[in-house]
């Protein structure tokens, strides 16, 4: 059997890790046992194998006892796996997951592909807000006219919005 | 198709025709995508990773490049074939392990390969030979333009595209190449190489991924970072690394050549004795002298006409290729004779290395200097 973390060497250590009644197993290969200090299985966590120590600090920085609404998913399940459970973990976590994205990343956000969804919702946005700004400019110099026709353009966008 | 129609063809990236294919054996670039508001397959439970897999599976079949494809959900492949898909870069080992609730879908080219419900609900990679990454890039990012339109992914403005690990969000973008160097490596300069390569964000690993070991003198070179770039960024980024990397490997070669022809020679000589007259070999040694075969037909010690057959080679002899040939499951023991006999074989007509073109080419270096004794 092969180490979990270097998967070069036999592995020789065998761990057992029982949280919150489940159960994990790793094996490591003696070098790697060591650089990780399993010696010690105490201190020790799946997230700070997969991800590098610090990870499971990282993410224990928020809330603790934080539940995704959406799946379920806790910080222990991270602890465990390094994975997260949905996309709205991402929301759940975000406090504990900034840190751990900046250590890990180049920058922390993201310049490349927009889906062509996004790419409409960012639209629609920029359109509100400058409709937006219109409107308080019309409001202020008191020009109730092109303010109420303003108006009617933003509702058709926020109708267009949830469409 | 079926299983075997997808053994017979080789694919296109083991014919090896790219441009730099004689270093470069292969370019891929995967990108990782999720649904909105599903459970991430690690996560989710059998019930909802079928659920997510009925909802993208059509979706995929029904691309125009996947016309005539190989799609099998992963509980109807047997542990050989899967090992042969991972043989050929075609599923990744994490995805071989996978059963209810997964699938892989590849075209017939076999340059385009979509695992469902791997860690992420899409992985989709698109694989060419040699340097290509520009057009593996093109080919995926094309599919995933497609399926956008009828799937609902999970986005972030700020983050970008959402996977179940962290290392992935933003792009969701790995980009990679497969080298063969054994050059820096007989040059004893590799180490050199991989260093400066991580210390630009960039990961070097072997054979099979993530915590492989580089056998055959073969590495993959992969961006670390998907958040804070952009996807042509990451690929031109590496391509410039890339080719930096294959001129090292050229000047490794001359230098060799120049400076220690004994030891090339002896090392092309070796290799060609013990692969023509072996009876037992393991993959891993056969890897590293049939790397040794293709750096004599670089160098011109063998014949350029013979070249598909050692590259071809490369493939077989893994355990899974040699087992799948043989329709039998073997031991670890009836394979390393199985494997040595398919070389033998294919070696039988293989002229002796020629070493006068490489003394030629000594001659012409700047410092011409016969072979002496180091």
């Amino acid at each position: 059997m092969l180490c979990d973390v270097c998967k070069c060497n036999d592995a020789t250590v065998f761990l057992t890790q029982i949280t919150e009644g489940k159960m994990q197993k790793v094996n490591l290969c003696d070098a790697c046992s060591k650089e990780k200090g399993v010696q010690d299985p105490t201190g020790f966590a799946l997230a700070d194998l997969l991800l590098g120590i610090g990870a499971a600090e990282e993410i224990e920085k928020g809330a603790s006892s934080q539940k995704c609404p959406m799946c379920g998913f806790t910080q222990a399940d991270f602890k465990k796996t390094g994975r997260l459970g949905c996309s709205v973990c991402y929301v759940t976590f975000a406090e504990g997951l900034g840190s751990l994205l900046k250590a890990m990343h180049k920058g922390t956000e993201h310049v490349g592909k927009l889906p062509q969804r996004a790419h409409r919702e960012v639209e629609l946005d920029d359109r509100m807000r400058a409709l937006n700004e219109d409107l308080q400019k019309a409001v202020a110099e008191e020009n109730y006219e092109s303010a109420a026709a303003l108006r009617d353009q933003i509702k058709q966008l926020e109708h267009e919005k949830a469409v | 198709m079926k299983f075997a129609n997808l053994m017979s063809t080789g694919g296109e990236w083991l014919r090896g025709e790219g441009p730099h294919h004689q270093i470069v054996i292969s370019s891929r670039v995967r990108l990782a995508r999720n649904l909105k508001q599903r459970a991430f397959p690690g996560w989710a439970k059998k019930a909802e990773r079928t659920s997510i897999l009925e909802l993208i599976k059509p979706r995929v079949e029904e691309l125009p490049e996947m016309q005539d494809s190989f799609s099998e959900l992963l509980q109807d492949l047997s542990a050989l074939e899967k090992q042969v898909l991972v043989e050929r870069h075609l599923i990744s080992r994490e995805h071989a392990a996978k059963s209810v609730g997964s699938a892989v879908i590849m075209n017939r080219r076999q340059t385009l390969s979509i695992m469902i419900n791997e860690e992420d609900h899409l992985r989709m990679q698109s694989i060419r030979s040699g340097l290509q990454l520009k057009s593996a890039f093109k080919l995926v990012d094309k599919v995933d333009s497609a399926l956008e339109s009828k799937l609902d992914f999970a986005f972030d403005a700020k983050l970008g595209y959402l996977t179940a690990c962290p290392t992935n969000v933003g792009t969701g973008m790995r980009a990679s190449a497969m080298l063969h160097l054994p050059g820096l490596v007989l040059s004893e300069m590799i180490n050199q190489v991989i260093q400066a390569v991580n210390k630009i964000g960039l990961a070097v690993r072997g054979l099979y991924g993530e915590g492989t070991e580089a056998m055959g003198n073969l590495f993959q070179i992969s961006n670390q970072h998907t958040l804070g770039d952009k996807e042509d960024e990451i690929v031109s980024r590496l391509s410039k690394v890339i080719e930096t990397i294959i001129e090292k490997e050229h000047d490794a070669r001359q230098m060799l050549i120049q400076k220690k022809s004994n030891t090339l020679w002896d090392q092309i000589g070796r290799a060609y004795g013990v692969l023509t007259f072996a009876h037992a070999m393991t993959s891993k040694e056969a890897l590293n002298l049939l790397s040794i075969m293709k750096l004599g037909i670089d160098l011109g010690a063998f014949p350029e006409d013979r070249r598909l057959p050692i590259d071809e080679l490369f493939i077989e002899t893994q355990p899974a290729h040699l087992q799948k040939s043989s329709q039998q499951k073997l031991n670890a023991e009836e394979r390393d004779h199985l494997r040595a006999q398919i070389i033998r074989e294919r070696l039988r007509v293989f002229p002796k290395p020629d070493i006068t073109k490489l003394a030629k080419e000594s001659e012409n270096g700047s410092a011409p200097e016969p072979p002496t004794n180091e």
